[in-house]
């Protein structure tokens, strides 16, 4: 069955474009699909989420094999991309430790321009949330005065020093004025499921890291770091519209090595194109609240990639590099 | 009781119609098949494996997953026990007496022992899964860094009596391997650390699979090959209706090592942090200090085959709990499964059991079938795994280096690896030649950074007061059992050499 549809397919290709379908490059072997985070995180269900299409709708003839590799707020991930320089059967899924992580240890030997972009599948948000057992915490006021009440004895779950959640943190601690103790766990879903057990006070997780457990009545969002309410929290004010100025994405894209093969790179470019475009991903776009308008890919994302550094270099030279990693 | 006995009992029923039992036996043996291959690793073999359930209605999937999975916890015993090599860090404590077992031409009973074990274990952990799950998910939340530390402490305790008399020799090997589980990126701060030669391939860190491939496969077949001078013959065993029989009569011997390892597996297994390969740690240091022969551990003891089997099929049931209701998968095998849960639009979270009771209780029945099935296969498989006992050392010894160098290249993909794996190796086997006990140190490398992690998290969130382990009900319970148990073999000695003193 998949043989004959993987020969229909071939043989369209081939009528549609003659000369080039000889060329035509495809995976010869299981892709890795390398995750720059721990399981149960946004990253996760993501990559495990496209793993699945790809399958189910047959877009390729070798499996993609999603693999964790959280060490090092992704230094281990992104070390081991760079290692696999020249390799067409790995991909990355990354966060905006791609851009910060680099930057905070300089001896890691990663340069992201070397890597080969290949499509940004959707912009992630971000929101506060509290356990719904704090009752006396209802809006961001509240929140503000509990946490310098509690100083350091304030305990803030997160995925590592360096990624983007310890980084809203920062900046939420100048803005505000107050110091918190910020615990790194192996990823989102372990954060989330600290808040939720109340071993942790607050987190500032990703919606679908919590949207399970919000959906259940274990932990309640305060506010959204957006620049609009999404159609998924109505009811939660964006920190503007509270007169913070705070606004901060996530970026989730798919990233190849250092020197690709361009037949792979268009190859893999199509086919994440096809993901995005399917029913399924724009369905998980919207109830997940990310943004999913448009893929960038190739130059555009490099781009992307290169302001969103630079961007995230001064982010951290304001907020202090000592303050994110807790040195 | 009735919302969990409907849909279970529709669960059960729907396991026997003829494409489900094929999907379950079509299962079981391909995860025999993936476990059992040492460095084929579960996470290649089951991702590979995954387009199968597409072709299949999502039920008959879903029961697919749940056979293989079962089958992949089966199988990592039996290359345990036949070569040596642990197929999966799950089944590493089956190796400390399953393999001087098959040396003694007693791997069938080994095997036998191993099955049946692990059928308990799977058995006694669904039952307690079908009973107390709920409640379970509220107490696994209780669960935060400190007690995954006292947990983990408790977890070293066991182990305590593991290295022999010499108890400066086994710290030194838990240090050792400590020390191993440091390399690569520092877990909180995430700056690399103990790059040996500023070698950048440090920083990936080393691997379990590395070091237990290394330990057992290598250090042993040169231990072997130095012992018998490459004479020996491995036991050929005629297997007879008789000889099956008496093997399933030594059930009696190992019981009670199985229920505990049961039970403590399938607690063990519900914690989000722990997993299968501490529980089957912990489980066999149980069974090894509370035996009455404690000696005859590490040297061919059948209770030292059942513990850590009962325990590591309990606990990958156990797994099943965090995977469903936080959406934490314990072990890359409940990962997959994760995947394709996520394909079928059911999103793990607290209101899975709610709002799709159909999907749980439908899995929680195929895994009653797929452990019954996973069994019978591996009994009645039992003569053709012993064959491989038959072939001469002079054939085995290469076959199984080539294993060893297979296995660790198709886990990592780096030739580095397989240098430090061939170098642990031969490292092992001079430590043994010295009298270190290895074991140790291959716990330390399993436990070391869990223990890290969490004590790190405990300290930073105390605000470095130590004493935040000994505040929480919970976590101080932990202590104080992990204290009991590490002073108990040192006072049981005591007591026993006064009294042949006095005997004397």
């Amino acid at each position: 069955m998949t043989v004959l549809k993987t020969l229909t397919v071939s043989a369209l290709a081939l009528a549609v474009s003659a000369p080039a379908a000889f060329a035509e490059w495809q995976p010869r072997k299981p892709v890795e699909f390398i995750i720059m985070a721990g399981t149960g995180g946004g990253a996760d269900q993501i990559a495990r989420l496209l793993q699945g299409l790809i399958e189910q709708k047959d877009l390729s003839p070798r499996p993609f094999i999603p693999m964790n590799k959280p060490g090092g707020s992704g230094a281990e991930a992104m070390r081991y991309l760079q290692d696999k320089a020249g390799d067409n059967h790995t991909l990355m899924v990354t966060l905006n430790s791609f851009y910060t992580t680099p930057i905070i240890q300089d001896e890691l030997g990663v340069d992201i321009t070397e890597f080969t972009p290949i499509g940004l599948m959707a912009m992630d948000t971000f929101l506060l949330w509290v356990n719904s057992d704090r009752e006396d915490i209802i809006d961001l006021d509240s929140y503000v005065a509990s946490v310098k009440e509690a100083g350091l004895d304030w305990k803030v779950g997160g995925t590592g020093s360096g990624q983007e959640d310890s980084i809203l943190t920062a900046m939420m601690e100048n803005e505000f004025g107050y110091e918190v103790t910020y615990i790194p766990f192996s990823g989102g879903g372990t954060v989330a499921k600290n808040l939720v057990g109340n071993q942790i006070d607050s987190t500032v997780n990703n919606p679908a890291e919590q949207m399970e457990f919000w959906r259940a009545g274990n932990s309640k969002p305060l506010v959204q770091f957006t620049a609009e309410r999404m159609p998924a929290f109505p009811d939660v004010p964006t920190a503007k519209e509270l007169g913070v100025d705070m606004e901060y994405y996530m970026q989730r894209s798919v990233n190849g090595p250092p020197g690709m093969d361009p037949e792979a790179v268009e190859w893999y470019t199509n086919l994440f194109q096809t993901l995005f475009d399917s029913e399924e991903w724009q369905a998980f776009c919207e109830s997940d609240g990310l943004t999913c308008d448009n893929m960038l890919k190739g130059d555009e994302l490099a781009a992307f990639h290169a302001k969103a550094a630079k961007d995230h270099a001064d982010l951290i030279e304001a907020v202090g590099a000592d303050k994110i990693t807790g040195e | 009781m009735e919302t969990i006995l409907i849909p279970l009992g529709a669960g059960l029923l729907q396991a026997f119609e003829p494409l489900n039992l094929f999907m379950i036996i079509t299962g079981c043996l391909a995860g025999l098949f993936v476990g059992c291959m040492p460095g084929l690793g579960s996470v290649n073999g089951v991702a590979i494996l995954l387009p199968v359930t597409f072709l299949v209605p999502p039920t008959a999937a879903i029961i697919f997953l749940a056979a293989l999975y079962y089958g992949a916890m089966y199988g990592g015993a039996i290359s345990s026990i036949t070569l040596g090599i642990p197929g999966a860090s799950t089944a590493v404590a089956t190796v400390f007496d399953g393999r001087p077992m098959a040396q003694k031409g007693k791997a069938d009973s080994a095997l036998m022992a191993a099955a049946i074990a692990s059928f308990i274990g799977g058995t006694v952990s669904i039952i307690l899964f079908t009973l107390f799950a709920p409640p379970l998910a509220a107490f696994a939340l209780k669960f935060g860094p400190q007690e995954e530390f006292a947990l983990m402490l408790l977890a070293f305790a066991t182990f305590i009596g593991l290295g022999g008399d010499d108890i400066p020799k086994t710290i030194f090997s838990i240090l050792l391997g400590l020390v191993l589980a440091a390399v690569g990126f520092d877990i909180i701060s995430g700056q690399p650390r103990l790059i040996f030669f500023d070698m950048v391939e440090f920083q990936r860190g080393i691997g379990f699979l590395v070091l237990a491939i290394g330990v057992y496969g290598i250090g042993e077949m040169l231990w072997t090959l130095e012992s018998t001078k490459g004479k020996v013959q491995m036991h050929n065993v005629k297997i007879t209706w008789a000889r099956m029989r008496s093997n399933f009569g030594q059930i009696r011997e190992y019981i009670n090592s199985t229920w505990v390892g049961s039970i403590l597996g399938f607690f063990v297994g519900t914690l989000p942090a722990a997993g299968a390969t501490p529980a089957a740690l912990m489980s066999y240091g149980l069974a090894k200090t509370f035996s009455k022969d404690p000696d005859s551990f590490g040297k061919g003891n059948v209770a030292g085959v059942a513990a850590p089997e009962a325990a590591n099929n309990a606990a990958s049931t156990g797994s099943m709990l965090p995977m469903l209701t936080l959406g934490i998968p314990g072990s890359p095998t409940t990962a997959i499964l994760l995947g394709g849960m996520i394909i079928w639009g059911l999103r793990p979270g607290p209101l899975l059991f709610t709002e799709s009771p159909d999907f749980v209780w439908g899995l929680i029945g195929s895994l009653y079938i797929a452990n019954v099935a996973t069994v019978l296969l591996n009994i009645a498989l039992i003569p053709v795994f012993i064959r491989v006992l038959a072939m001469p050392f002079t054939l085995l010894t290469p076959i199984i280096f080539v294993l060893c160098v297979l296995g660790v290249f198709a886990t990592t993909d780096r030739m580095f690896d397989t240098w430090i794996m061939l170098i642990i190796g031969v490292t092992a086997y001079l430590l043994r030649k010295l009298n270190y006990p290895v074991a140790p140190a291959v716990l330390a490398i399993v436990l070391g950074p869990l223990a890290e992690r969490s004590m790190r998290q405990s300290l930073i969130s105390s605000q470095g007061d130590a004493m935040t382990f000994l505040e929480r009900p919970i976590s101080l319970t932990c202590v104080l059992l992990a204290v009991a148990l590490a002073t108990y073999p040192i006072i049981q000695k005591a007591v026993r050499n006064r009294r042949s003193r006095r005997a004397a």
